[in-house]
């Protein structure tokens, strides 16, 4: 009992997505499946953003290149070797998470706007270069016979089994999240993030903790962009490496509430379902990026803790039970 | 004081949810809404829900706009008509339903596959430009949903085994290989040809198509390099080009970039003989760059003076469908106050070939529509149409052929106007060498 | 590589490189006096592409002349993006400037392309051309690297000789003491905000005269001018426009010397790598 208690929280949390994941299967409602993959891809893309941002306090805002990177790397193993998806995407992890590991070891010594604007560098550079990249297609990208989701048995069969991969991936990203928050070294990487020299003082190794952090956070986007692509069936390097896409991410962190665990999934889902319902609006669609800045410029300025954060500041009770 | 604050917060929000939900578009009627019958007959009218996605904004939008105004166009003519009338008495009241893919590959996939099933369309039109249709057909391909493309002549995509897509565009490689022919016959004595491309899907696969059969040809390719979407500014790029000394230049991209390729050129001067771009010369807007508009040359998939006609296809033994050029040119220019390009022509020639296939089909069913395209052997005023049914290639185009295009001065009137100027039996006037 | 087309393409490159220049002074300047890194840049500077098109289309002005407007309709401008959005948060930390600032660039974009559609806009300028061998030179480009010079003359007249520059420069250096010296510093970043989105808007309408454009085009220009700042250390004007000229001369060289597809791939590398290895760049920071 206890147990559950003390990860209530957590548990409540998952439980509710698996729940509304659950749905569209059981209604069998494609258009809705559709839309919380998603919701969860974007969830998963907050959440480990969240791990760096959050906790560690380093704004990355070419974090996407990341998604970009574990979705290229797949896609070249499910189309050159036949690799199934998911194999190909734990595979792609790997040269992503290395590559998070060689970069971050010197931006991270960046503080601040200059480690930002690295962070931008770094996709733009990333998918200028795969543009120009034969094996990867280059400007053109790869797209996929259609034999391949034969395998899968058909095309509709392998959207789902991208669907419940991808549910996998969010629910995996939360917990580490969580995993992370209530441990020594989440702790560590708040004391970086509050004041990083006094944190060196008391026996943290910030460059350590900052770089494992930043390896991890790149993980689940990978994983997030394999499945992503695998369901397209195309990757092109604009879409792969979208700047966009990646401050969009920011900005669901941001509404969700910086530094929380339920914060990016509420962030995400609040986001693309206000984006989702103003894009398909004739009146509105037009206007969509002007709505969502004024909605960032308002969470920026009056609710800077987001969604999860200003509650946890209101209701103090109910600190322990929502994070 | 802080309680108003959040209350107008959670005020503006609710209001911006509210509007969306209450603007929404007035839905279309799912496909397959009967009427009571037409007196006199077991007549049965049901509405045919066409979808697609149109790039209203981004890059793509001055070609995309012409070809959604085909496609109305078609939806229009063939109402005013009565509908679709099939054999067994059922007529088929097309309605089109779209949405802005903002010229994104992402955005197409998400609309297509709500077109699919949220608005439960019948069939499916392509957006335009070879990149956003193959996304699109990935989309109706999973979902077994049939597809006329217009807009996308890119080849890679129509080798990939689909079998619910059928290509109205004649594919990127034959582009330009017309203009390289072209060269050949006007000067002889061309031999180097700098071939430069946007690196996009379409452009690339013109190039991987024209490049080859240059050399095939004799010409040396002095240069062949692709520049960036979205590049402004050529003229380090013009620099290089001058220094390999082509005595033609052929390649492009698309509208925007192939405009400022060419009034570049001519601002630096640069002395080729033969210029030939992708998509831009058959666009009458083409020539607000004045003077630079002079002698270049487009590869078009069909052009106001094209010879396609009920004669011509007697003459070919194919069967003729629906109006003629001109008909077609004089309703698009009343209604649309601009003259058709052939982007336009594209879309309505997709409609046409939807409409044949549903009577020759005579049902909506998928699989009886797919029989009927694949056996479809005939000329529209767009040019001969007829689809691979091999299984590599199945739905790509293999019959439509490409006419080029000149800008050339009036002799009379200094105006620019643009003249077919190959193939032979096609063309309007000679094609002329840059002075 | 060809001599002529390296001559021809370095020019080319470097006047580009001024207009460059003059749009990262602006970003530059904001930096240097608030600590914040204006994310809405580069739809200022499409936003000045548009005001010349519509001063031009609309009321038949002389597109230079409407240059001059700009100029004030950008320092309106910014200074009312600094009330709205930045104001505020002027002592927060970074990311919630960024994120403000961004939030006005998706704004901008959201509204321009309501109004002004993607379609590619032009105005048309001609002014002939002067060639001397292999290098053409456009009067048009020439008179957009003048004017370019012209107000980076002014902006330095400004910010030395005049009372509200010097206030600026005291701000910049040390905002409480220049607080305790009884400057009005709201007023002042407001200002030097407005001055930034200036530069921005007239850099953009400089390139108006010179390419098509549509309400995304800043987005490029916005890289470019992160690119250049880095280069020529954050917060220093002067640094941001030799840092300018030397990306343009770089993209010119590179085009030459590579296939042109890698030159972004060059520059970015490049903007990385200084970031990592002189982040202060080429002049430092303004002391």
């Amino acid at each position: 009992m206890s147990r559950f208690r003390e990860h209530g929280f957590l548990l409540s949390l998952l439980g509710v997505i698996v729940a509304a994941a659950a749905t569209p299967l059981l209604l069998g409602n494609p258009s809705l499946r559709e839309e919380l993959f998603l919701v969860l891809m974007l969830a998963t893309l907050a959440s480990s953003l969240n791990i760096i941002m959050g906790y560690t306090g380093y704004v990355s805002f070419g974090h996407i290149v990341f998604f970009g990177l574990g979705g290229y790397f797949a896609f070249y193993l499910m189309q050159t070797y036949q690799w199934n998806f998911v194999a190909a995407a734990l595979a792609a992890a790997l040269p992503s998470c290395v590559i998070a590991l060689l970069i971050g070891m010197p931006i991270l010594r960046l503080r601040g706007a200059y480690f930002a604007l690295a962070t931008i560098g770094i996709n733009e550079a990333t998918r200028s270069f795969v543009n120009n990249f034969d094996p990867f297609g280059g400007a053109v990208g790869m797209f996929f016979n259609f034999s391949v989701y034969d395998a899968y048995g058909g095309a509709r069969n392998a959207a789902q089994l991208a669907y419940v991969g991808m549910l996998a991936v969010a629910l995996a990203a939360i917990v580490t999240s969580y995993a992370i928050k209530r441990s020594k070294f989440g702790l560590a990487l708040l004391a970086i993030r509050e004041d990083q020299d006094v944190a060196m003082v008391v026996g943290v190794r910030p460059a350590r903790a900052k770089v494992t952090a930043y390896v991890i956070s790149a993980f689940f986007p990978s994983l997030a962009g394999a499945i992503f692509f695998f369901k397209n069936g195309i990757i092109e390097p604009g879409p792969a490496f979208d700047l966009l896409r990646s401050i969009e991410a920011l900005v669901m962190v941001m509404l969700g509430g910086i530094g929380t665990l339920a914060g990016p999934v509420i962030g995400a889902a609040l986001y693309e379902e206000l984006r989702g319902l103003l894009i398909t609006n004739e009146t509105l669609s037009s206007l969509h990026l002007f709505v969502a800045g004024v909605v960032l410029l308002v969470v920026v300025l009056f609710v800077t803790a987001g969604i999860i954060g200003t509650v946890r500041q209101r209701f103090p009770p109910l600190r322990r039970y929502v994070q | 004081m802080k309680h108003i604050r959040w209350a107008g917060l959670v005020l503006a929000l609710t209001g911006i949810v509210a509007s969306a939900c209450g603007g929404t578009t007035t839905p279309a009627p799912a496909g397959g809404g009967t009427t009571a019958p037409a007196a006199g007959g077991p007549t049965v009218t049901k509405d045919l829900i066409i979808g697609f996605s149109a790039s209203q904004t981004g890059a793509q939008n001055v070609a995309s706009k012409k070809q959604t105004e085909g496609i109305q166009l078609w939806v229009d003519d063939v109402n005013k008509a009565g509908g679709i009338k099939l054999k067994d008495g059922t007529v088929l009241k097309p309605q089109i339903k779209f949405y802005d893919d903002e010229s994104k590959t992402d955005r197409v996939q998400q609309l297509y596959t709500k077109l699919i099933n949220d608005d439960k369309v019948d069939f499916l039109l392509s957006p335009y430009s070879s990149g956003l249709v193959k996304a699109a057909a990935v989309v109706s391909e999973q979902n077994g949903k049939v597809m006329i493309t217009a807009g996308g002549a890119d080849d890679a995509t129509m080798e990939q085994g689909f079998k619910y897509i059928y290509q109205v565009y004649t594919p990127a490689s034959k582009y330009l290989t017309g203009a390289i022919d072209l060269i050949g016959k006007l000067d002889p004595s061309i031999k180097k040809i700098a071939i430069v491309n946007e690196k996009d899907s379409f452009s690339t696969s013109v190039v991987q198509a024209a490049q080859p059969y240059a050399t095939g040809k004799g010409f040396q390719v002095v240069l062949s390099e692709g520049y960036d979407t979205g590049t402004k500014d050529f003229a380090p790029f013009i620099n290089k080009i001058i220094a390999a000394a082509p005595d033609a230049i052929v390649g492009g991209g698309h509208f925007d970039d192939g405009t400022t390729f060419a009034k570049q050129l001519y601002e630096k001067k640069v002395n080729a003989r033969v210029i030939a771009l992708l998509v831009a010369p058959p666009e009458p807007t083409f020539a607000d760059i004045g003077d630079a508009a002079q002698y270049i040359i487009g590869p078009s998939q069909w052009e106001t003076q094209v010879k396609y006609s009920a004669e011509a296809a007697k003459s070919a033994n194919l069967p003729y469908y629906g109006l003629t050029a001109k008909d077609f040119t004089d309703r698009y220019t009343t209604k649309y106050s601009a003259p058709p390009s052939y982007h336009s022509a594209g879309g309505y020639a997709a409609g046409q070939v939807l409409q044949k296939a549903l009577e020759d089909a005579g049902s909506t069913d998928p699989e009886k529509v797919r029989a009927a395209l694949d056996k479809m052997d005939l000329m529209l005023f767009y040019g001969h149409v007829k689809f691979s049914t091999d299984a590599k290639t199945h739905g790509k185009q293999i019959a439509h052929d490409m006419v080029y295009v000149q800008w050339q001065k009036d002799s009379y009137t200094n105006r620019l106007a643009t003249q077919i100027v190959w193939p032979p039996e096609a063309k309007s006037a000679d094609a002329q060498l840059r002075k | 590589m060809s001599l002529d087309a390296l001559v021809a393409s370095s020019i080319d490159g470097l006047m580009l490189g001024f207009l460059y220049g003059l749009a990262a002074m602006g970003l530059t300047l904001i930096f240097g006096v608030m600590r914040v890194i204006n994310l809405s840049h580069g739809p200022v500077i499409a936003l000045g592409m548009f005001v010349i098109l519509e001063l031009t289309t609309r009321f038949g002005i002389n597109p230079y002349l409407a240059l001059v407007l700009a100029l004030a309709i950008g320092l309106a401008f910014g200074v009312v993006i600094y009330f709205v959005a930045v104001q505020r948060v002027i002592n927060a930390p970074e990311l919630t400037t960024l994120l403000a600032t961004f939030s006005v660039n998706l704004m901008i974009i959201g509204l321009g392309t309501v109004i002004w559609t993607t379609s590619p806009r032009a105005v048309n300028v001609s002014l002939g051309s002067v060639s001397a061998g292999a290098v053409t030179i456009l009067g048009t480009h020439a008179v957009a690297v003048a004017i370019a010079i012209a107000v980076t003359i002014g902006l330095y007249v400004f910010l030395y000789r005049t009372r509200p520059g010097k206030s600026i420069r005291a701000v910049a250096n040390n905002r409480a003491a220049a607080e305790l010296m009884g400057i009005d510093s709201n007023a002042v970043l407001a200002l030097s905000f407005g001055l930034g989105t200036m530069l921005a808007m007239a850099s953009g309408g400089l390139l108006a005269t010179l390419f098509s454009f549509t309400i995304l085009s800043g987005g490029t220009y916005e890289t470019k001018s992160f690119v250049i700042v880095v280069l020529g250390g954050l917060g220093n004007p002067t640094g941001a426009l030799l840092g300018g000229v030397l990306l343009g001369l770089l993209e010119g060289v590179a085009t030459i010397a590579m296939p042109v597809g890698w030159v972004p791939v060059f520059e970015y590398v490049i903007f990385v790598l200084i970031l990592l290895l002189r982040p202060r760049g080429l002049l430092g920071p303004r002391a």
